[in-house]
């Protein structure tokens, strides 16, 4: 297998792809639109961002290897189930573990942690992906989903953050307090509204807006490439 | 029917799946539950006694105590007997004097139980503080009972009689008004319930305490 990755690469895609694609191409929560509960519901800080992102790769990781593995085996009426076992345990296993270790962001997030199970990202990664290949490959897809899911809730929670409470990662960005005026001018209102659930909609709406534009601005510049030389437009 | 195909599985072959994968998962996680238990019951214990060192400043130890026959004795028992007991306790200074109480208490929040701590002052019948525990109100909202330092001013010096009241933000002018937090009102008023309910529990024990 591992010959594969020579010049014939456009058909074969490396792990290298599988991986990297859900960062950017397949984005998770920016162009596939899934996982949007954790990624509105928890992002109203930075660090609920990368806990949760933390928590969600562990859980796709584990997940994919489990499913990957056993693909075989599985019997295909009960597969869903299966997945959903899987998935379960491992989140049970996150929520005893971040309870165990890091007490803190448990009691910050314990409620969203259970919820981990019904991530439709995840489901959907072992249908789409783990179910039907091999194990390299799926570990790269979960890495790389997991990657892209956490910058998207990272992203979300630093936006949050900043315009909801005037801080990013804890750290005032404005100052010490920043609604209290310095030199005579108020710097900085947090905007309440950005850590409650409309602000996340917010957020998102907007981050979606210029993905999909950036989206469409290279499918265009690709168009634009494919017009310029027929003879590659013809061949593929 | 004779013949099972490979690509329709036998029930027994599903119920077995299953079932396989319903008992591996349950023993990882009995695994991981064993493994974790004892961290997870040290580290609410630790914070725990964090918020009472926190509600009671000065006191340098920690005794638990217990009602038997409607009086407080302490008690001497492992921490972990301690679990569906009644608790009070009290932060001791270095000349193990009891400088003041700590109770632990709860009940419903708008979403799950709330558990808390506050600090009580038998002889002058107030409340001297008050942490929340554990939690899961709405985040941004709910959550600033256990935040918000307006909020948490509000039981420095909490009277407990007739009773504590959940007023409107910015109302509060008698020393048994707490101000709900704005827009988390149903959240400030389970924690003035649950400090209500858990008050009148250990009100006569006090009392009692006080008359011998």
């Amino acid at each position: 297998m591992a010959s594969s990755s020579k010049k014939s690469a456009p058909t074969e895609p490396t792990l290298w792809d599988e991986g990297v694609k859900g960062i950017w191409r397949e984005n998770p929560v920016f162009i596939a639109v899934l996982g949007l509960c954790p990624a509105m519901a928890v992002t109203n800080s930075l660090i609920n961002g990368v806990v949760m992102g933390a928590a969600t790769t562990f859980v796709l990781v584990g997940a994919s290897l489990f499913v990957s593995l056993l693909r075989h085996v599985i019997p295909k009426p009960v597969r869903i189930s299966i997945y959903i076992i899987i998935i379960a345990t491992f989140v049970t296993i996150v929520d005893f573990a971040l309870a165990a270790y890091m007490p803190a962001a448990h009691r910050e997030l314990g409620a969203f942690i259970a919820l981990i199970v019904v991530n439709c990202l995840i489901l959907g990664r072992q249908e789409a992906f783990a179910s039907r290949n091999k194990v390299g490959p799926s570990l790269a897809d979960a890495v790389g989903m997991s990657l892209g899911f956490t910058l998207a809730l990272v992203m979300i929670g630093g936006i949050r953050e900043v315009l909801g409470s005037g801080t990013l990662g804890g750290v005032p960005v404005f100052g010490a307090d920043p609604s209290l005026p310095s030199e005579g001018v108020a710097v900085f209102e947090p905007w309440v509204i950005m850590v409650l659930p409309p602000g996340g909609f917010l957020t998102l709406g907007v981050l979606l807006t210029i993905f999909a534009y950036l989206k469409n601005a290279s499918a265009e510049r690709k168009k634009q490439e494919m017009a310029a030389s027929p003879d590659s437009a013809r061949r593929s | 029917m004779t013949a099972p195909a490979s690509d329709e599985p036998s029930s027994a072959r599903l119920v077995l799946s299953l079932g396989l994968a319903g008992l591996l998962s349950g023993l990882a996680l009995v695994g991981v539950y064993l493994e974790t238990k004892p961290l997870i019951e040290e580290n609410q214990a630790a914070y725990l006694r964090e918020k009472v060192f926190e509600l009671l400043p000065g006191s340098v130890s920690i005794a638990a105590h217990v009602v038997r026959d409607g009086e407080l004795v302490l008690f001497e028992g492992e921490p972990a007997a301690l679990a569906g007991e009644d608790v009070v306790y009290a932060g001791l200074d270095a000349d193990g004097q009891v400088i003041g109480n700590a109770i632990p208490a709860q009940g419903p929040g708008f979403q799950d139980t709330i558990r808390l701590i506050y600090g009580y002052d038998p002889t002058r019948r107030v409340v001297v503080g008050m942490r929340v525990l554990e939690s899961k109100e709405t985040p941004g909202l709910g959550d600033k009972i256990a935040k918000d330092p307006t909020f948490l001013a509000n039981f420095a010096a909490l009277a407990v009689e007739p009773q504590v009241l959940a007023v409107k933000a910015g109302e509060g002018t008698e020393p048994n008004h707490v101000d709900c937090i704005t827009g988390a009102t149903i959240s400030s008023k389970a924690v003035v319930d649950i400090i209500n309910g858990s008050i009148e529990q250990w009100l006569p024990v006090f009392n009692a305490e006080g008359g011998s």
